[in-house]
């Protein structure tokens, strides 16, 4: 639609990029994001008791969950970062948006295999069609769909722009989906905190309930470590093709 | 008004073009036979069983027959050249994928109006259900789909490999309308004690499609941006 009218990759312009500063702050985060996984190790199967029907097939419940959480949360700042992108048209917006639904796809793999590990042992099935799960599956599918936008050819900000605009949609059909399936059948999945309408969650026990908040507290460090990195590495490639692209121009006169 | 008189005047100028050259509409209906033939190897036609996969069919042949149709609205405009001229013309961004839209959707409507009679023609189905409900979720369900269709066919048409591109990004986008009309086709088709289920259905694809609709609207300038 959109004619290239520049090209498909700028020269580096005068200013050039900003320096990265955030050298301490990487090291800040990959330390932190070490220590409260080990620390998160400690509370899975030490601290927190062992749950009485499932033992200690219930431990990957930790990681499940919180992959889940991340899953959700990383699209969450995908979609504020491609609402940003629109409005401010800045490149960074851009550059934090496909990083964010890049860790969440890989997220969302995990919580798509450690699923059904977890269900074969606890529902002794790999795979039901159940609200969370199918919910899970779509949204899966749906970043993928916005990955594959950003692989298109053509000018970045042409690229940006519809990824951002299909991260916005893409967002927004999640909560429908959801409702649609949970409406359609209802089974399964406990629900765990609270008691719910229809199934009176077994709840859970305090020392499980601390071990899952750590283990959400060393996940979402590791995930601000990983935006953290990936952005700087799609700043250097954007670097790197602009010089590439200033050599070029010079070997062209 | 303006918005409506130039999207008016577009869809025109689509159907007009459509009429001239039958390309889209026969191809889906051609195609739409063809699944429906499809669907009689995969599930015996003799066997009563069959009759509850009538109303996912009925919606297969609709998302299969639309996809094409859709995939062809904006890459005819880019391969003659004239998707400039109308982002040049005198009119907004939503007029043109208002536009689009009505052509799409009257298109769809042709189809499933030859289509879904023949389907139970051939499956020998007796419609016991009513049909104003029918023809209600039939239009919803197509108006969602389309809707949401359009918008992202533009989109995908800025790809070299559109074609791909569309069902990857539309299918998930659509689920919900999928699930709603399946299960509001179902229930009005064969157990019509169930209504108040099926409104409960029509009442959510509803929600769906004006969600949806004014998302499109809002977004459609930074689709088609040049």
């Amino acid at each position: 639609m959109s004619i290239n009218l520049e090209r498909e990759k700028a020269v580096l312009p005068g200013s050039g990029l900003t320096e990265t500063r955030g050298e301490n702050l990487s090291k800040v985060l990959f330390g932190a994001s070490a220590i409260s996984m080990l620390v998160s190790l400690y509370f899975i199967f030490i601290f927190a008791a062992e749950e009485s029907t499932m033992r200690a097939a219930q431990k990957i419940f930790y990681f499940h969950v919180s992959s889940a959480w991340l899953a959700f949360l990383t699209f969450f700042v995908t979609f504020v970062f491609s609402i940003l992108f629109l409005i401010k048209r800045k490149r960074i917006f851009d550059t934090y948006a496909y990083v964010s639904a890049e860790i969440g796809v890989v997220f969302t793999i995990i919580v798509l295999t450690t699923g059904p590990i977890w269900a074969r042992s606890a529902w002794n099935t790999w795979w039901v069609w159940e609200p969370r799960l199918i919910t899970t599956l779509i949204l899966f599918f749906i970043y993928v769909a916005y990955i594959m936008i950003r692989q298109m050819d053509g000018v970045w900000d042409k690229k940006a722009r519809l990824a951002a605009v299909f991260g916005i949609i893409g967002f927004a059909d999640v909560p429908i989906v959801f409702f649609a399936i949970r409406w359609w059948q209802t089974k399964f999945h406990p629900i765990v905190f609270g008691e719910g309408p229809s199934q009176k969650g077994g709840g859970i026990e305090d020392t499980m309930l601390v071990a899952l908040l750590v283990t959400i507290t060393a996940f979402t460090i590791l995930y601000s470590y990983l935006l953290h990195k990936g952005v700087s590495f799609e700043n250097m490639k954007i670097k790197v093709d602009q010089y590439k692209e200033k050599l070029r121009e010079t070997l062209d006169k | 008004m303006n918005l409506f008189r130039t999207a008016l005047l577009l869809a025109k100028k689509d159907l007009y073009s459509e009429l001239k050259t039958k390309q889209i509409l026969v191809t889906q209906i051609i195609f739409a036979g063809l699944v429906i033939v499809v669907f009689s190897f995969a599930f015996d036609p003799a066997n009563n069983t069959t009759k509850a996969v009538i109303p996912g069919v009925i919606w297969v042949i609709i998302v299969f027959a639309g996809i094409l149709g859709l995939n062809r609205s904006f890459i005819s405009e880019q391969r003659n050249d004239t998707m400039q001229g109308l982002l040049a013309a005198p009119m907004e961004a939503a007029s043109i994928y208002f536009g689009k839209f009505l052509a799409n959707f009257s298109m769809i409507l042709v189809v499933e109006l030859v289509s879904i009679p023949f389907l139970f023609l051939l499956f020998d189905f007796k419609f016991f259900g009513s049909l104003p409900y029918f023809i209600l979720v039939i239009f919803l369900g197509s108006f969602g789909f389309i809707a949401i269709g359009t918008f992202l066919a533009a989109l995908a048409a800025n790809s070299k490999s559109s074609e791909m591109l569309l069902p990857l990004l539309l299918f998930p986008i659509t689920t919900p309308i999928l699930i709603g009309v399946v299960q509001a086709t179902k229930i009005i088709l064969t157990n019509m004690e169930k209504l108040p289920s099926a409104i409960a259905w029509i009442q959510l694809v509803s929600a769906y499609d004006v969600i949806f609709f004014v998302v499109c609207f809002l977004l459609i300038d930074y689709v088609l941006e040049v």
